[in-house]
């Protein structure tokens, strides 16, 4: 299966990295040989298998519904390059 | 041309849950911003999401109460967008094989007759944070408290065709999820909050119209205002040779009308897989058994045994099963008043009024539902009139204690004593002789409306106490006729 270079952008775009076209050029063949790789398994017969969601044959431990974190606000804060009143502060968003 | 109007809602419930879905943080409204932000909800690198066991059971019991199909094997999906107050960059949700399945709910018209509507799926997902865009220094404010919140985000089929008709069904969503008490209902504090797909098509086209998304909408009042407005619009687009572009719009209650938010390239290309951080949920018929152990009754069929058991209509019956609170406390008043009718008209009209005239619900009412029955066993042992417990339950509403202590510090009692009222009757009479004559004149047809006058005096004199049957009785005799 072969990417366009439209496709890679768009990909690009939704994952937001900044690619150039040089760049674009050397993902979409990248990218195309993966799509071939996994192409090939559609040669086999799967229509008895029940899709997998996950690797391993487990299901899903459930927690109680108790409060076990306590508050550690200042502390992530901290981490944060700019916090004030309790918030985190980012870049503004217009809607 | 004739449209026709198709409405679909997605109704994002909160969960109400002590903890978050996949954290142990607290989901207590109102805190300081960010003290119940846990490294998970954070979306730290290294930190694991660990499912909420009360989450689904929550879901499970929805699924009970509209008779859906539970998905026996669920799959957690991450939903890739960017946003500041979605720190991951995706939001756990459902995609292909969501908790709950096709189920339906029946809704009351406004005509009194009943329809269907499909609910399509029922899926578990984690809220997101809050963008505070008030100016801080030309930046945003990130609150991150409601992030991982749980929420069971419910679907319908677009089987709506007015906006009447969406409210009434988001009202019977509403009623269902308080009723079961996994959602505290409370839309200002956005614990239930609706979005509304609409379209419309010529009447008889069998292809839908492009839809738009109706966003932001906090009370049952705006859903139908909004939907209302935007279904004029379309027309007025579609009847001006426009077309209608699929979007998000945002309804402003102030302005009344819905407003395109700037359109999102890509909006939609979330790019859902599975989640490896979680496994499949499997839900045995042990877990299922356990999470509808203690369901209550239902409301629809609360409403049918109200009209079996206690003879009430199918409107007094579907008022008072409104809300659970109102049943339960309706029931507390016929059991210990013995009198089913007049326990509704009392709790549908006296208590209703009161609780609505001073904002409160029936939750912190200050006359509690034993002791409203209490007043309603003095009217039917004749110790008061139905007009005197008025000012009785007015006084026990204002904290003066229970209904024989009100009668009693404020001498209500009844005047039983038929000697006294005939003093009374005698003294009208006597004080009234020209009304006395008309109705000694009068065709004895007219007679029982005119004898309502000589009623009203006796019953003035006594200040309401009388009981009203004797004085009616004694007054026949000594007028005469």
């Amino acid at each position: 299966m072969s990417l366009s270079s439209d496709d890679v952008h768009k990909i690009a775009h939704l994952a937001r990295l900044a690619v150039s076209d040089e760049e674009a050029e050397a993902l979409r063949r990248d990218l195309s040989n993966i799509l071939d790789l996994v192409e090939q398994m559609g040669a086999v017969d799967t229509s008895a298998i029940e899709p997998m969601a996950h690797p391993l044959a487990m299901n899903q431990r459930l927690r109680p519904d108790e409060v076990t974190e306590s508050d550690r606000r200042d502390l992530y804060l901290r981490n944060a390059p700019a916090a004030e009143n309790g918030l985190f502060l980012v870049p503004r968003v217009i809607e | 041309m004739q449209w026709e109007v198709v409405i679909g809602l997605e109704i994002h419930t909160q969960l109400a849950t002590r903890s978050k879905i996949f954290s142990g943080s607290s989901t207590a409204f109102g805190a300081e911003p960010n003290t119940q932000a846990s490294l998970i909800d954070l979306g730290m690198p290294g930190t694991l999401p660990v499912l909420n066991r009360r989450a689904v059971e929550y879901a499970v019991r929805f699924a009970k109460a509209i008779g859906a199909e539970l998905g026996e094997r669920s799959v957690f999906a991450r939903k890739n967008y960017f946003y500041p107050d979605l720190p991951k960059g995706y939001q756990i949700s459902q995609f292909e094989l969501p908790i709950v399945g096709r189920g339906q709910v029946e809704i009351v018209l406004e005509d009194g007759s009943v329809k269907t509507i499909g609910v399509t799926r029922a899926h578990l997902e984690e809220d997101a944070g809050k963008s505070l865009h008030e100016d801080f220094h030309g930046m945003t404010g990130i609150d991150l408290n409601r992030a991982g919140t749980p929420l069971l985000e419910i679907v319908s089929e677009p089987d709506m065709r007015s906006a009447k008709e969406a409210v009434a069904y988001a009202r019977k969503i509403h009623q269902i999820v308080t009723w079961l008490g996994i959602c505290d209902g409370n839309m200002q504090e956005g614990s239930f909050r609706c979005d509304a797909n609409v379209s419309v098509r010529p009447l008889g086209e069998e292809k839908l119209g492009t839809r738009t998304e109706l966003k932001n909408i906090n009370s049952f009042r705006f859903l139908e205002r909004a939907i209302d407005y935007e279904i004029g619009r379309q027309i007025d687009v579609l009847e001006d040779g426009g077309r209608i572009v699929q979007e998000t719009r945002l309804y402003d209650a102030e302005r009344d009308e819905t407003r395109s938010m700037r359109s999102k390239e890509e909006a939609n290309d979330y790019r859902y897989f599975p989640d490896p951080d979680l496994l499949p949920v499997v839900l045995d018929e042990a877990f299922i058994a356990e999470a509808t152990r203690d369901m209550p009754e239902l409301p629809d069929a609360r409403r049918v045994r109200f009209q079996e058991q206690h003879g009430l209509s199918a409107y007094d019956a579907n008022v008072l099963t409104a809300t659970r609170a109102q049943a339960d406390y309706y029931e507390v008043v016929v059991a210990v008043c013995g009198d089913a009718k007049l326990a509704a008209n009392w709790v549908m009209g006296e208590l209703a009024g009161a609780l609505n005239k001073a904002g409160r619900s029936i939750e912190d009412c200050p006359v509690p539902a034993p002791a409203l029955g209490g007043l309603l066993a003095r009217i039917l042992d004749d110790t008061i009139s139905g007009k005197i417990a008025k000012q009785v339950f007015e006084a026990m509403w204002a904290g003066e204690g229970d209904a024989d202590t009100v009668i009693e510090a404020r001498g209500l009692r009844q005047i039983t004593d038929s000697g006294a009222i005939e003093a009374l009757v005698d003294e009208v009479i006597a004080a009234n002789p020209q009304q006395v004559e008309n109705y000694r004149n009068a065709d004895p047809a007219r007679r029982p409306k005119m004898i309502g006058f000589f009623v009203g005096q006796v019953m003035k004199k006594s200040q309401g106490k009388a009981n009203p049957q004797q004085v009616n009785a004694l007054l026949r005799e000594k007028l005469g006729g």
